[in-house]
This record gives structure tokens, C-alpha cells and sequence, in this order.
């Protein structure tokens, strides 16, 4: 007989504190009994089913899952999962997500959150999240509309779009959320896209593992308001052209028949090359390193993706390093103090230095 | 140096003495040195620290100025007192500035170092004041308090710079021979607050000392005060702001409570010292998280109510302002929340380090839709402990967000604490649900989230974590019982009572409010909140002592008010509510009650003083029993009972007491 450990796996770092299944789960298991009431077609079904597969994976106890949202279609999230979760209020989801992690270790905690909750009117704590490193996973459903009150632009929509809100077309410069992140130093970034579950399994397992915030830009079609958005990596004669896949240890080569890769251009900047014309070939391709300590390099990669309308992106985990976690430095402070001040005598601590006594 | 006259100690049975000087010249950190002095003497005390926001307004200017004032006495007082008997003032700007509120025949201790012609222009003084004779009225005793403190610390080698400013340690030495107050705490205070830096140290410890021994020496002094301990019950004290008590009230509750804090704050005056204090508990299970915006410290600290820890967030009105849409989701949600409003001078930025109480209402009602949730207030510096805990019970026991007022004057001002046994303090429960407590249609046990207990309508509390109790919450409108989404009109009518139904059952678990009517003949109530209890009190003491009959009451519960509030309202001919606000309960108690109070509003980002209450009361009283305009004295008496007394009389009557509480 061979030794199998019939246990489950031991678990990763981004899930360290959090307690192990006792036995092995499978998806009915995280299916809610709450109707699903997004509209057809809609891409937050097939992340949904994406996520429900994928929890089980995880190994931990379906009951220490926390999943915290805003405000938005995405943000519905929640009440088709059974485990613990709050559909907050308009943008502040990384903020009660923040105070949920630090208070719980043995939580397994995620936002979830659309382009305008995160990035409009929550943009200020997704940023302060990100850059303190609280262990939390955030995953932002990117439509490039705001959909839940019905067709307006969002702060990712291309210059010129034209929206209830924006008769004349939108004048507003739109943000790129992975360059957001980067911008922000946070330790893990990612894009995937609604329609590949195969890619989105692997972001959202490589996020689980990561310790501190991971933060996953999901392109997410709207069929009502903003349709066929990213139609350009989904339609199969153009989608080898528009997807820049990013494999840690890999060079970065896409295109029909492998054509295209990225190149080092001037000054902390990456470029789209045809490798024929390339004077050493792949040999000049830019090798993806996701642990790349400085951001720019991800940064730069994320300069990649289309500022309007979207022909192509990389597509990936542009940044996964290990920094420390805010919710475990507070956590450590605590102990310090305890172990250091034994633990609080509270009379001790009302009474004071300077007293005096009354007979 | 020998005298040649002899000292002579008068028997006071209380002062007022007021330090002022540049916002740089360390005043507030006089004046808590003399009241920890004051305080290990015995004698009962107030304090009124005064600041302005700039952290160094230019030198030398009035808006610069920075005053800490301190009442003690030989019995029981109220409030930190009207008007100083004593100035300490350490350049021109800060003599100017102050002037205004001396009594004639007080003590004006002057420091002429900074009284050159360019200082004294530049804040409009265009000859010297102390040599004009219009000071003639007060009892000047004008030191060049600089000079003497370079001169005494001159051993220590410090530039003039810094040896000057030890200066108010040698105004602190003065003020404490002349006052008999005991130096050592200080002493010991010096030699640890300085300990890295023995030079300063030193110079500091001398100048003080030199103050001291100035006193003892120099023929400007021939009398010495003495004001004996105070009479006080049986017990252990300290003296406590009101921020620290609040912090160490929040740690206690949630230690009752047997649950982790995790305060959710964003810096703001004047509430931040919360934060600063709870920042330095992290050994009794507090986590401070410094939040990103005012947003943010709220939803952190229901983030991690969601997980099972008191959370709780400190702010001021326009950090209120910012967390009421999180706030009005802890009414959704119902979970525990301690949200505590430091109230300053508003609207808007208004007055940062001035006092006002003129948040009542947005507590009460501002947020969207029918969000009920209990209000209270403290009443004194030390109460803010005892409020905190009664909040996080609140809190827990009915899983509502609370909130707890208190405000610029109760924040920084410090009163004598009797120091509670923490044994006694009331237990909290938290009656987390653990198991399921329903049964489904199918037979198997379930969840219900918003089942509640019959009592105290509170909703069942599963935390993450716990096995088979997994729910969604959130601030769409629940369905009564299960929490699931639910859009039906009658189950909203339904949910909306029942949230209300739940914040007035609160009431059913305070006590009463209690009138003091001595001897019950009062025909006027006056009705306070919050920090106006001293004023009020010391106000009723003086009109009781000329004679006046008068009831007085305090809420510390907003919402729901005591069970027996409208009674007590109805059984008086007139019921006077003085407020730091334009009648923001009064409006209440009108609409509630329907009894038609009579309100007293002043909003100058100052406590109420004890004289106009005196008055205002005195002439309620005389017009309830129908006395005409003309005929009344009753307020006037009163608001003349102990009023400017000389400190420096050297006839020595003291002072009158304010009478028994």
C-alpha cells in the first residue's frame, strides 16, 4: 500500500490562519438558495460559477469565507454564495473588508466590487487597502459601464463614449485599474477576463495564496448597456492578436502563429514588436518576472492595454511579491505589547500613577 | 536673601487662576502640572483649557494665545469657574487677550520681559500698560520672569533660547509657593519627561525650583493662600480628561464584554486623543487602525463588528457628517457600533478647539430613511467612563449602533475621579448564537439571522466562523426573520417598526431621570445635557442660596429618554432648557411631550458660565410667580453671588461657597 495523505493539502501562505476542511468540498456546497437575478447573458454568471468550482479547491472551512461588496450588479456577489458575507454600501467594501481581516485571521476574506464602486466613489480606499497590504483578495468586475442604474459612463469607459449621461460622448480621461494598482504598489496584480474560466480559476487560486492584498481586474461583458466590450478577446480570429499572455518565467509572445512579443523601448517602457523584425529574434523578447520587486516594470506592462476602445491587453498576474501584511504587523503589535506588558490589568490602568486617598 | 517682613497664609476656600500665554510657551502643559499638583493636595477642582488651532499662531499675536484656566476649592465645585482670580500672563498679547475676564481686584502676575514698544505695538498697545496706572484696579505683581529664569538656569550652558523657555516652569514654581501647592510630582515629572535630555532636565527642575524659592524670598509676596483639601466621600482618586476617560470606558466595556475593541478613527480635534490613548492599550486586546478617511475608520470598525469585536469609531461633527451612510447600515444590519461624537463649534470647519453641543440633532436624525438609534451624553469629564460603558452595553445587548456624545469642554477640561473597582462594573453579555435556532420546512434545524429575542428585540448574532450559521447581510430591506432581500410592502412597514420598536425598549433598562428638588415645592424645572451639567448646577446652587426654589435635572439618555421624562416635565409650571445650541432638545421635548420649554441658547464655543445661568434661572423663578420685570432681584442676586471676590484683598474674607450639592 502506498502512503497517500488522505488529509487535505496543507495550506498556502495567503490562507495561514484560516482552518483546514475537514473533508473534502464540492461546489453545491457554496451554491446559495438565493435566486440569481442578473440579467441574460450577463458575464458575473460565468465568474460566479468560476468561483463557486474553485472555494472548494481551497481546502478551508466553508464557514471562515467572508465575502464583502458594495454597491453595483457585481456586488450581488454575496448572496449567491453560501458563506458568511455583507453587501455593504457604495464603495466601501475594502474599508469594512480592512476592519473584518484585521479582527479575524482565520478569515478567508474577499471584495468583491464593480469599475464604478471601486474606482469612482470608492477609489480612496481601494487605494489605502492596496497600499498597506491588508490580507484581503479584491476582485474588481471591470464592465467599463455602470449598469445597476442603467447605462451612464463609468471611470473606465473610453474617451468619447457615448451614454445617457454623455449625449455628446464622455470627456472624461478614463482610469486603467492595473496601473492604478501599480501605482499604488500593491503586492498583487492580475487581469483575467469572465469568458476563459480555465485562466480565471488560475488568477483566482494564485490570489488566494497571496499574502496581503491581491487585487484581480476581471473584463466583464455588460450585454445591456456596453455589449461585445471585450469582444476583442473573446472573438477567436482576433483574440490571439489581443490577449498578451503574462507567464511568470515565460518570454512574453502572443499573436496568430506566435508573431508578436514584448520589447524593452527607451526609457522604463515596454513595446509590441513583430518578432521578425526583432535583430535577435525572441531572444530580445522581455522575459516575464512577476516577482519584479520595482512596480514599474509591471507598470509598464500594464501600458500595454488600450487606453480607448479595447484591441488588446495583457492579460495575467503582472506583480505577485512578498511584502508584509498589514493586518499581520497589527496583529504582531498586540502580541508584543502582551507579551511584553503581560496582558492588560484593567484596575491597574484606570487607577494610574498619581492618585490620592480620601478617609 | 532673609525677609524682613513676615508671610502671612490666608485661608481661601477657592481660586480660579488662569495661565495664558504664546501657543509655544507651553501653557497647557503648565496648567496640567498644577492641576496634578491640586489634585494629590485633595482639594476638588476643574479645568477649562483653551487653545487656538494653529499649532504656532505667530509669537507675540492674540490670535497666539493659549490659556489653561483651573478652579479648586476646599468643597465640592461645578464648573472650572466665570472669571479668574489669578493671571499668570507671560507677554502683552496674552495680558490683552485675557484682560477682558478679570474681575477688578484680581491678580495680574505679569512676565515684562516681551513689554517692549515693538511688541506692544504690534498688538495695539501704544504706551505700556503696566505704567499708564490703567491697571490700577488690579493687583499687579509685573517680574521679569525671562530674565530671572536665564539667570537661574545659566549654570547649564543652554543657548538664551532655551534656557527662556523654562520659564513657565518658573512661573509654575511661583504660582506653586504661592499657592502651597506640593512640587514633587512635578519634580518627578520633569526628571522623566526629560530623561534623554539631562541639560533640559536640569534647567528645568532649577527654574522651577528658583520660582519656588523667588516666592519664599522676594518682598513682592507678603501673603500666601491656602486652600485646605476638599471634603469628598470615602475613596481612591485621580484626576481624568474627558477623552482619557472615554478610552479607558471603551477598553472596560469591551473587557465587561469579554470581546476585542478595534477603534476605526481618522485624526480630528478635539477627538483625537481617543485614538492617541486607545493606540497605547494594544496589551488589553485594542487594535487601533488609523483609517484613510473618516469613511473608512467607520466601515473598519463594522468590518470588524461583522467579526465579533466591539467596534468602535471617534470623531467630531464633520467626521459624523461623513460616517452617517455606514452608520445608517449598522441601523441595517444591527450590529454593534460605538460611534463617538466629540462635539466642537460648527457648522461646517466652524471653531475646531471650541466647545458646542449643537450635534444632537444630526446624531438623532441624520441619515436616510427611519435609521432609530440610541443617543446619550456625558455630563462631566469623569462620566465620559461610565457613558462608554453604558454605550458598549447598549450596544451589544440590543446589536445597534450607539452614540455617544460628548464635546470640546468635557474632552480636554479634568475633574477628581473616585476610581471605580472594575470588578463591579456591570457584565455584558454578548449571547453570540451558536447553533441553529429555527427549524426549516424540511424539519432540518436552521438559521434565522433576524429572529429575535422577545425582551429586548435584539437579532440573533452568528459571527464568521461559525459552523451552519452562514448568512448574508446587508443594507437592502431584510425580511423579518430569515434576512432574506425582500421588497414587500407590508414586511418594510413591518421591519421599519420593529427597528424603532427595538431602540425605545432600551428604555425599559435605564433608570428614571432623578429631579433634585429639595423640597419639592420648585414650580421650575431647568433640564440640562451633557457638559452643561456643571454650569447648571453651579447656577441652581446660586439662586437656591438667595433664596430661589428651583428643580434640576440631567439626561444623560437622548434616545430613547427615561420612561418617566414626560411626568417629570408636566409636573413643573416651567421647565428651562439651557443649551450650547439653538434649542436643539428643546425642540425635542416640544414635539415629544408636547410641553412648551422655555430655551436658553448660547453658542459662543464656550461653556455656559455660572452667573448668566444664575440669572436666567432667578428671573424664570420670580416670573413663574408672577413678579413683574421691575419688582425682580432674584437674578440679579444670584448672579452676584460670588462674584469677582480680590483674591488679592488683603482684608481676607475668602470667598463664599457655592453652597451644597
Amino acid at each position: 500500500m502506498s502512503t497517500v495523505e488522505l488529509g487535505m493539502p496543507s495550506l498556502p501562505n495567503g490562507l495561514r490562519g484560516v482552518p483546514a476542511a475537514t473533508e473534502p468540498q464540492n461546489r453545491k456546497e457554496y451554491v446559495s438558495d438565493q435566486e440569481v437575478r442578473w440579467c441574460p447573458g450577463c458575464g458575473d454568471y460565468a465568474v460566479l460559477a468560476a468561483f463557486q468550482g474553485f472555494l472548494p479547491e481551497l481546502g478551508i472551512k466553508r464557514e471562515n469565507v467572508a465575502i464583502v461588496s458594495g454597491i453595483g450588479c457585481s456586488s450581488r456577489f454575496p448572496y449567491y454564495l453560501s458563506t458568511y458575507g455583507m453587501h455593504s454600501i457604495h464603495g466601501r467594501a475594502p474599508a469594512i473588508a480592512t476592519g473584518l481581516a484585521t479582527a479575524r485571521p482565520d478569515l478567508s476574506v474577499w471584495v468583491v466590487t464593480g469599475d464604478g464602486d471601486a474606482l469612482s466613489i470608492g477609489g480612496n480606499h481601494l487605494i489605502h487597502t492596496l497600499r498597506r497590504n491588508v490580507n484581503l483578495k479584491i476582485l474588481l468586475f471591470n464592465n467599463r459601464i455602470y449598469g445597476l442604474t442603467k447605462g451612464q459612463y463609468s471611470p473606465t469607459s473610453e474617451p468619447g463614449k457615448v451614454t445617457k449621461s454623455t449625449p455628446m460622448g464622455s470627456v472624461d480621461n478614463p482610469f486603467n485599474p492595473v496601473s492604478l494598482a501599480l501605482g499604488a504598489e500593491a503586492t498583487f496584480v492580475a487581469r483575467t477576463v469572465d469568458s476563459d474560466r480555465k485562466h480565471l480559476t488560475s488568477v483566482l487560486r494564485a490570489a488566494a495564496e497571496h499574502r496581503g492584498t491581491a487585487f484581480v481586474e476581471i473584463y466583464q461583458n455588460c450585454p445591456i448597456f456596453n455589449d461585445n466590450a471585450f469582444e476583442a478577446f473573446k472573438d477567436p480570429e482576433t483574440r490571439d492578436d489581443a490577449i498578451i499572455p503574462l507567464v511568470h518565467g515565460e518570454p512574453i509572445r502572443f499573436g496568430t502563429d506566435g508573431r508578436l512579443g514584448v520589447v524593452r523601448d527607451g526609457f522604463a517602457s515596454l513595446a509590441v514588436k513583430e518578432i521578425a523584425d526583432l535583430p535577435n529574434g525572441e531572444a530580445d523578447l522581455v522575459v516575464h518576472d512577476a516577482h519584479t520587486e520595482d512596480p514599474a516594470y509591471a507598470f509598464a506592462l500594464s501600458r500595454l492595454t488600450d487606453g480607448g476602445v479595447l484591441h488588446r491587453a495583457p492579460v495575467g498576474v503582472f506583480r505577485s511579491v512578498e511584502h508584509p501584511a498589514y493586518d499581520d504587523m497589527v496583529r504582531q503589535q498586540i502580541s508584543t505589547a502582551q507579551e511584553a506588558q503581560g496582558p492588560g490589568d484593567l484596575q491597574a490602568l484606570v487607577t494610574g500613577s498619581d492618585t490620592w486617598t480620601v478617609n | 536673601m532673609n525677609r524682613t517682613v513676615t508671610i502671612e497664609v490666608k485661608q481661601l476656600d477657592r481660586v480660579v487662576i488662569r495661565f495664558a500665554g504664546d501657543s509655544g510657551d507651553g501653557m497647557q502643559l503648565t496648567g496640567d502640572r498644577f492641576t496634578a499638583e491640586t489634585a494629590s493636595f485633595g482639594n476638588d477642582l476643574s479645568t477649562l483649557p483653551n487653545f487656538p488651532a494653529e499649532i504656532r499662531a505667530p509669537a507675540g499675536t492674540l490670535p497666539g494665545v493659549s490659556s489653561f484656566q483651573l478652579h479648586f476649592a476646599d468643597h465640592d465645585i461645578l464648573t472650572p469657574g466665570d472669571a479668574p482670580d489669578v493671571l499668570i500672563a507671560m507677554n502683552p498679547a496674552a495680558l490683552k487677550a485675557n484682560l477682558k475676564d478679570v474681575p477688578r481686584g484680581a491678580t495680574l502676575i505679569v512676565d515684562t520681559a516681551d513689554f517692549t514698544a515693538r511688541n506692544l505695538k504690534r498688538i495695539g498697545y501704544d504706551e505700556n500698560p503696566l505704567e499708564t496706572g490703567e491697571l490700577d484696579a488690579y493687583h499687579v505683581i509685573a517680574l521679569n520672569l525671562t530674565g530671572m529664569t536665564v539667570e537661574s538656569v545659566k549654570e547649564f550652558g543652554l543657548t538664551r533660547k532655551d534656557a527662556s523657555r523654562a520659564k513657565n516652569m518658573y512661573a509654575l514654581g511661583l504660582v506653586s509657593w504661592l499657592f502651597q501647592r506640593p512640587v514633587e510630582s512635578t519634580i518627578t515629572f520633569l526628571e522623566t519627561k526629560f530623561a534623554g535630555k539631562p541639560d533640559i532636565r536640569d534647567a528645568n527642575i532649577a527654574a522651577f525650583r528658583a520660582g519656588y524659592n523667588f516666592g519664599e524670598t522676594a518682598e513682592e509676596f507678603s501673603v500666601r493662600y491656602e486652600v485646605k483639601p476638599a471634603s469628598m466621600p470615602t475613596g481612591t482618586y485621580r484626576n481624568i480628561s474627558g477623552n482619557l476617560a472615554l478610552a479607558y470606558g471603551l477598553v472596560a466595556g469591551a473587557q465587561r464584554a469579554g470581546l476585542p475593541l478595534v477603534l476605526g478613527a481618522y485624526p480630528i480635534t478635539p477627538a483625537s486623543d481617543v485614538l492617541h490613548e486607545l493606540s497605547k492599550l494594544k496589551r488589553f486586546n485594542v487594535t487601533t487602525i488609523q483609517a484613510e478617511d473618516e469613511i473608512a475608520g467607520v466601515g473598519a470598525a463594522l468590518g470588524a463588528s461583522f467579526g465579533g469585536a466591539l467596534g468602535v469609531t471617534t470623531s467630531s461633527g464633520p467626521g459624523i457628517s461623513l460616517k452617517s451612510e455606514t452608520i445608517g447600515l449598522g441601523v441595517m444590519l444591527e450590529l454593534p457600533l460605538v460611534v463617538c461624537d466629540i462635539q466642537r463649534a460648527g457648522p461646517s470647519t466652524g471653531m475646531p478647539t471650541k466647545t458646542e453641543q449643537a450635534d444632537l440633532l444630526q446624531v438623532m436624525f441624520g441619515r436616510n430613511g427611519e435609521a432609530p438609534l440610541p443617543v446619550l451624553a456625558a455630563q462631566s469629564p469623569a462620566d465620559c467612563f461610565a457613558i462608554a460603558i453604558e454605550a458598549a452595553r447598549i450596544a451589544i445587548t440590543y446589536r445597534t449602533p450607539v452614540i455617544v456624545l460628548s464635546d470640546g469642554y468635557l474632552a480636554n477640561g479634568s475633574e477628581p475621579w473616585q476610581i471605580p473597582a472594575v470588578d463591579e462594573l456591570p457584565a455584558i453579555e454578548p449571547n453570540f448564537t451558536l447553533e441553529p435556532n429555527a427549524t426549516g420546512d424540511d424539519g432540518a434545524p436552521k438559521y434565522l439571522p433576524y429572529l429575535r429575542d422577545p425582551e429586548t428585540l435584539a437579532r440573533a448574532w452568528a459571527v464568521p466562523g461559525t459552523p451552519g450559521l452562514d448568512h448574508r447581510i446587508g443594507g437592502l430591506e431584510k425580511e423579518d426573520k430569515t434576512g432574506n432581500i425582500s421588497y414587500d410592502p407590508a414586511n418594510h412597514d413591518l421591519m421599519i417598526r420593529t427597528r424603532q420598536a427595538k431602540v425605545d425598549a432600551v428604555a425599559r433598562s435605564i433608570p428614571p431621570v432623578e429631579v433634585d428638588d429639595p423640597d419639592g415645592t420648585a414650580k421650575v424645572l431647568v433640564l440640562g445635557w451633557g457638559s452643561t451639567y456643571g454650569p447648571i448646577g453651579a447656577g441652581v446652587r446660586r439662586v437656591r442660596r438667595v433664596g430661589g426654589k428651583v428643580a434640576q435635572a440631567h439626561l444623560r439618555h437622548l434616545n430613547p429618554f427615561p420612561d418617566n421624562l414626560g411626568d417629570v416635565l408636566r409636573s413643573y409650571d416651567k421647565v428651562l432648557v439651557p443649551e450650547m445650541n439653538l434649542g436643539q432638545l428643546a425642540l425635542l421635548l416640544r414635539s415629544k411631550y408636547l410641553v412648551d420649554v422655555v430655551s436658553y441658547a448660547q453658542v459662543r464655543g464656550m461653556p455656559l458660565g455660572a452667573a448668566e445661568l444664575a440669572e436666567v434661572i432667578g428671573n424664570l423663578v420670580e416670573e413663574t410667580a408672577g413678579i413683574d420685570d421691575d419688582a425682580r432681584h432674584l437674578g440679579a442676586a444670584a448672579a452676584a453671588v460670588k462674584h469677582g471676590e480680590a483674591l488679592a484683598d488683603q482684608n481676607g474674607h475668602g470667598h463664599l461657597k457655592e453652597g451644597a450639592r
